[in-house]
């Protein structure tokens, strides 16, 4: 009997889980089914499935692929993202490890201005920041690697330096003895341990700077240096009646997808990281 | 150690300082300084005192009134988000068979990108509000419960985690004891689940109140053509770039004293924050 009622119990929570699941993916299985109707009948009737005088196949695909830039732009972001991250990591973790190995006021007072500038929102430094981008020519595609390190080093330094904070001084102490550099010192020995925390910071920024849109539309603008995000905005924010509906469909599901193949790949990563960075952040 | 390193400033800290005293704390100290003057560029600015700030509270309504809308939208998503979220966490943790694929399924809209999502939404809000005869624009509310229900969909997967790990982290033999000791299952919620995730509460109550406060890339997508639905950020980037109709007796100066306040704002969530979780992230 007991057991009967708990049977009902855990039907009914399924029930509810799987309507709410189907309200988390409509959204996205809605974009996916207008892409592939004709352009007339997207704005029409947004929620029908495509049938036989609706359906187009492949072409606003083909569309979406040829009328505008959105593969350069897809690889603008790839390459921004890529070496951002890549510099991000690698130059503010070697920063942390010193700031926490070096003990001093000046190590100190950096450390706190660090974690000062992730409190500080984007629109407050957005006018001059713009404008010190364009005076020092760094309104370019490597330029703007510079800005996110700039940006970003104030989470990334902070993560770290938890870190290396919890783990012993004595194998590096032990590694200089035995005559290995500072430099050595951090690549060979120090650079291993932190790998998690890399992983981390490496999603976190990953995830921040291949969905910016306003830092990147301000400093490279909408020619051929755009990101992803910015074609997207650029692509939807006209009237949408002179708009080729089916194209921008098909551009949404374009820019969706390698975000959900990522996930779903490396999910483990991405939510321990999350959860990290929520907890430290 | 402290001394050999000591000599290797250059190398591990000067290029991180150096971008960062360059592209941020410059920026940052200037941000400041404009916001006292009135200026055409950066390097013709004349100082005008308070000015800014006394326009941006008397003469312009739209700080005021994007203020006000931001507050609103808010408090109505932290309650929301949260008490979602929770319940979620709650039915995910009851060891069911199939709990992850529920579990990725509701955190992947958090990857998606605010521009993307804004259209996705927007595309969806104005197909419904099409068999009415009107779009999002018709009614600033609209806008606002648009902006609201987005707001969940890409949040609750976020938090659910993280209070799924606070769930999980509840040692067994407490619900087990108070299981022994014939405690109903409100009761079990209530007196154990609940105080035991308070820190997880706290965590996801300053992270969707700081993401719901700063919001702009969603608001621009879904609904940035109209003033009545702007929020703080979206009407500072509306003051300093958007110089079409009425804007144009706005001093430069104006949108740079209010991002100011929105920073200010924006600090002192953060320095609550920190009293609340007990200083224990920074100090460690």
């Amino acid at each position: 009997m007991h057991s009967k009622k708990r049977n009902l119990f855990n039907w009914s929570i399924y029930a509810v889980l799987i309507i709410l699941s189907a309200v988390f993916l409509a959204p996205i299985l809605i974009i996916l089914l207008n892409s592939v109707k004709g352009s007339f009948y997207i704005a029409d009737s947004p929620f029908t499935l495509p049938d036989s005088e609706t359906f187009t196949g492949i072409s606003n695909y083909i569309k979406g692929f040829t009328q505008s830039d959105f593969i350069q732009a897809f690889f603008n972001s790839v390459f921004i993202t890529v070496f951002s991250v890549a510099a991000i990591v690698l130059l503010t973790s070697m920063t942390a490890w010193y700031i926490v190995r070096v003990k001093n006021i000046f190590t100190k007072a950096l450390y706190y201005l660090f974690v000062f500038s992730m409190i500080v929102p984007f629109q407050m430094v957005m006018y001059s920041l713009t404008y010190y981008a364009f005076e020092l020519n760094l309104n370019s595609k490597p330029g703007i690697i510079l800005i996110y390190l700039g940006f970003g080093a104030g989470l990334s330094v902070f993560m770290f330096s938890g870190f290396i904070k919890s783990i012993p001084a004595e194998i590096e102490e032990a590694a200089i003895i035995d005559g290995c550099g500072p430099v050595q010192t951090f690549f060979r020995i120090v650079l291993p341990i932190l790998k998690p925390t890399a992983i981390t910071v490496s999603i976190l920024n990953a995830m921040w700077i291949w969905n910016d849109y306003l830092l990147p539309y301000l400093i490279l603008g909408s020619g051929n240096d755009k990101t992803l995000p910015v074609a997207v905005q650029m692509a939807l924010s006209g009237g949408y009646g002179n708009k080729d509906m089916g194209a921008l469909m098909a551009m949404l599901v374009l820019a969706v997808i390698p975000i959900i193949i990522f996930y779903l790949f490396c999910q483990k990563y991405i939510i321990r990281g999350v959860i990290a960075g929520a907890v430290k952040g | 150690m402290h001394k050999t390193l000591k000599r290797y400033f250059p190398i591990f800290v000067l290029p991180t300082l150096s971008v960062f005293a360059v592209l941020f704390l410059v920026p940052f100290v200037m941000g400041v300084f404009l916001s006292f003057t009135h200026f055409k560029t950066v390097d013709s600015s004349e100082w005008v005192g308070l000015a800014n700030y006394i326009r941006i509270f008397t003469t312009d309504k739209t700080f005021m009134n994007s203020l006000w809308l931001t507050v609103r939208f808010t408090v109505v998503s932290v309650i929301s988000i949260n008490v979602i979220a929770f319940s979620v966490a709650l039915l995910l943790t009851r060891g069911l068979k199939g709990s992850n694929f529920f579990r990725t399924v509701f955190f992947m809209p958090n990857l998606i990108g605010g521009i993307v999502l804004g259209h996705i939404w927007s595309l969806i809000i104005n197909g419904i509000l099409a068999f009415f005869g009107v779009d999002i624009t018709y009614d600033p509310s609209y806008g606002f419960w648009g902006l609201v229900v987005m707001m969940n969909w890409q949040l609750i997967g976020y938090m659910m985690i993280i209070y799924i790990a606070g769930i999980q982290n509840i040692p067994d033999d407490l619900s087990e004891a108070a299981a022994i000791d014939g405690a109903s299952p409100a009761q079990t919620l209530f007196r154990i689940t609940i105080p035991m995730v308070m820190p997880s509460v706290t965590i996801c109550t300053f992270l969707t109140l700081t993401n719901s406060f700063k919001l702009f890339d969603q608001n621009l997508a879904l609904n940035g053509k109209s003033a009545d639905t702007a929020l703080l950020a979206l009407d500072i980037y509306k003051t300093f770039y958007d110089h079409t109709g009425l804007k144009l007796d706005q001093w430069h100066g104006e949108g740079q004293a209010k991002a100011v306040i929105f920073f200010l704002i924006v600090a002192l969530i953060a320095f609550v924050q920190l009293r609340a979780t007990g200083r224990r992230e920074v100090e460690q």
